[in-house]
């Protein structure tokens, strides 16, 4: 049976390419009305009713509960802020990317949504830097939803108040973990903070906060228009609804997939994007994003559930970004190219993620460069016991945020699946130079 | 420079926007650099002067975030992806060869740089912030002397549109 994505979120972009954007193409296709409907609700039943019903996660990468997250804002205490997360910068992970450029008003729409269920009157988009029309055409979006009174005062004449601001990020990739956001968009440098406290309690100018990714608030809309209930229908288990699927690589027919959450990789490597490009064989994947263990051939069978990825296949989904490698592919270089990645973005707050970042990009290259020694690997592991202890998935930690076990994620998965590789790459006249912790 | 008139005013616009004056750093580091092709040290000051911070507070974020150049002005920013998608469909040759290019153009920056969030066009690059993808040395060579002669129009080194 050919497989089918679900286009929920996808539907409009996909449908209206020519203009999908457009304030008049958005309320052509039925935008805005949900924000009608929510403001005849009270927002406890828009948060209870609707996106708690709906088992809705984040679908930046922590699949957190959306309406758990709003539950945890301590009663009583104003200003509280929305920042939606839109600092997409998951290697491999573009969903966000589009839905910036090609559906603004959705975003805008489920934040006003969010901003009147939690009870903020100031909402900040924070879009990733590099993403020049993608500000561009948000920005547009929210003069022309102020003009059209979805965004100001007394929205659609029902007392309720907010102001929606754009904001552009610089190059942090560290800015798009939720406390990074904050701090960036208090203007400082991206440094995550220590939880707790939360930013639920204590975000944004140290006032309760809520910080949603960009795919999980353009969600909203379409959770109000077929009912919490009916959206949990969709997807497995604790897993609800669709997720947009960023696939790359070494695959026929790259791009983005929203399919229903259940259906396995194969549907989405094979069935959507064409499978392996060239008819080659595949050697590995990347499920979730960089910061995801590395999965394997035989598992394209396994569904595309969170938690099940998380506990039966000691990954996890992370960001939707699905990276497929075909056999010519040498792990050691894709791994030390993910580890430059960290060590080039690793703020520096934490020690142990500061300095592990550097070594594990330092030892990988030598290996990639035919000067590796045979010892390497468990150097690696060694040390990188003291940034993940245990090393293994669900990561422990040693740092603030999850950038820091994230750096160890490549080293555990070439320990794990192509160990004899790497040590063949390795050279045997370098032995004897002794490893710490050995 | 200072900013000029029109920038400074919108300099105060953006600072209105938010519930604290702090928070418009970044933007006006932005408009600064799309103004000037760099963040100079006098822009630091200004802004800093404008959003109520130390300077020296202004610089540790000018430092911090990528995009904001401090070295000398430039007036095209190539941003060439290598990271793990393009990395396997050519972007490494397509940074060493346009970095090789134009390296005694001071002109024309091409920098390294990390996932631009457009795998399904890998390997792609950017021109002031402008997405172009699959590229191949050629064909981004092309495109960079498209805005250079003006057959495109580019955005700011920042990527806004008003410079």
């Amino acid at each position: 049976m050919p497989v089918e994505e679900t286009r929920i979120v996808t539907r409009r972009l996909r449908e209206h390419p020519e203009d999908s954007w457009t304030i008049e193409c958005y309320l052509a296709t039925g935008g805005y009305e949900m924000l009608r409907r929510a403001l005849e609700m009270a927002p406890a039943q828009v948060q209870d009713e609707q996106v708690k019903a709906s088992g809705l996660r984040g679908r930046g990468g922590a699949g957190f509960g959306t309406g758990q997250k709003w539950s945890f804002l301590p009663p009583g205490v104003y200003p509280r802020y929305l920042a939606v997360n839109g600092d997409e910068g998951e290697p491999s992970t573009f969903k966000d990317h589009m839905l910036i450029e090609r559906d603004p008003h959705q975003i805008i729409e489920g934040a006003i949504i969010a901003a009147y269920a939690i009870e903020a009157h100031h909402a900040f988009v924070y879009v990733r830097g590099e993403f020049a029309l993608g500000a561009e055409r948000l920005e547009q979006a929210v003069t022309d939803a102020y003009a059209s009174g979805f965004i100001g005062r007394d929205i659609l004449g029902s007392g309720f108040d907010l102001d929606v601001v754009v904001h552009r990020g610089a190059g942090a990739y560290i800015a798009g973990d939720e406390t990074g956001l904050l701090s960036s968009l208090e203007g400082e440098r991206a440094m995550p903070r220590i939880k707790p406290p939360f930013p639920a309690v204590q975000g944004l100018y140290a006032q309760p906060t809520v910080v949603n990714n960009v795919e999980t608030v353009s969600t909203i809309p379409h959770i109000l228009r077929m009912g919490g209930e009916e959206y949990a229908k969709l997807g497995v288990n604790r897993s609800t609804g669709t997720r947009i699927f960023s696939v790359s690589g070494h695959v026929e027919r790259p791009g983005n997939y929203e399919i229903e959450l259940g259906l396995t990789f194969r549907d989405l490597i094979e069935g959507l994007a064409g499978g392996v490009r060239g008819g080659k064989k595949l050697k590995f994947l990347i499920p979730g994003g960089a910061s995801s263990p590395w999965l394997m051939p035989q598992h394209l069978d396994e569904p595309l559930d969170m938690d099940h990825v998380t506990k039966e296949l000691r990954s996890m989904l992370g960001s939707g970004a699905v990276m497929v490698y075909d056999e010519d592919t040498n792990p050691v270089l894709v791994a030390w190219r993910l580890a430059k990645f960290f060590a080039r973005e690793s703020c520096g707050k934490c020690t142990p993620c500061r300095e592990g970042s550097f070594w594990i990009e330092r030892i990988l290259y030598r290996i990639v460069n035919g000067r590796g020694r045979p010892q390497d690997l468990d150097l690696l592991l060694s040390f990188g016991n003291h940034i993940v202890p245990g090393l293994n998935a669900p990561f422990a930690q040693t740092t603030i945020c999850a950038l820091g076990p994230s750096t160890m994620s490549p080293v555990v998965s070439l320990d794990r699946w192509f160990r004899d590789e790497v040590l063949a790459q390795c050279a045997p006249a370098a032995a004897g130079i002794p490893v710490a912790g050995a | 420079m200072p900013f000029t008139p029109e920038n400074r005013a919108k300099a105060r616009e953006i600072v209105a926007l938010y519930p604290y004056a702090r928070s418009a750093t970044l933007p006006l580091l932005h408009l600064a650099q799309d103004q000037d092709g760099w963040v100079t040290n006098e822009a630091v000051a200004e802004v800093a002067d404008l959003v109520g911070a130390d300077a020296a507070q202004v610089h540790g974020v000018r430092s911090f975030y990528t995009m904001y150049k401090r070295e000398s002005p430039v007036g095209f920013v190539v941003s060439v992806c290598t990271n793990v998608t393009c990395l396997v469909t050519g972007g490494p040759e397509l940074y060493e060869t346009l970095a090789a290019e134009y390296a005694d153009q001071p002109e024309v920056l091409v920098e390294e740089v990390e996932c631009l969030a457009a795998c399904d066009c890998a390997p792609v690059f950017q021109v002031n912030y402008d997405f172009h993808g699959p590229a191949t040395p050629e064909s981004a060579r092309a495109v960079i002397e498209e805005y250079r002669t003006g057959v495109r129009t580019p955005r700011g080194v920042s990527g806004g549109r008003s410079v």
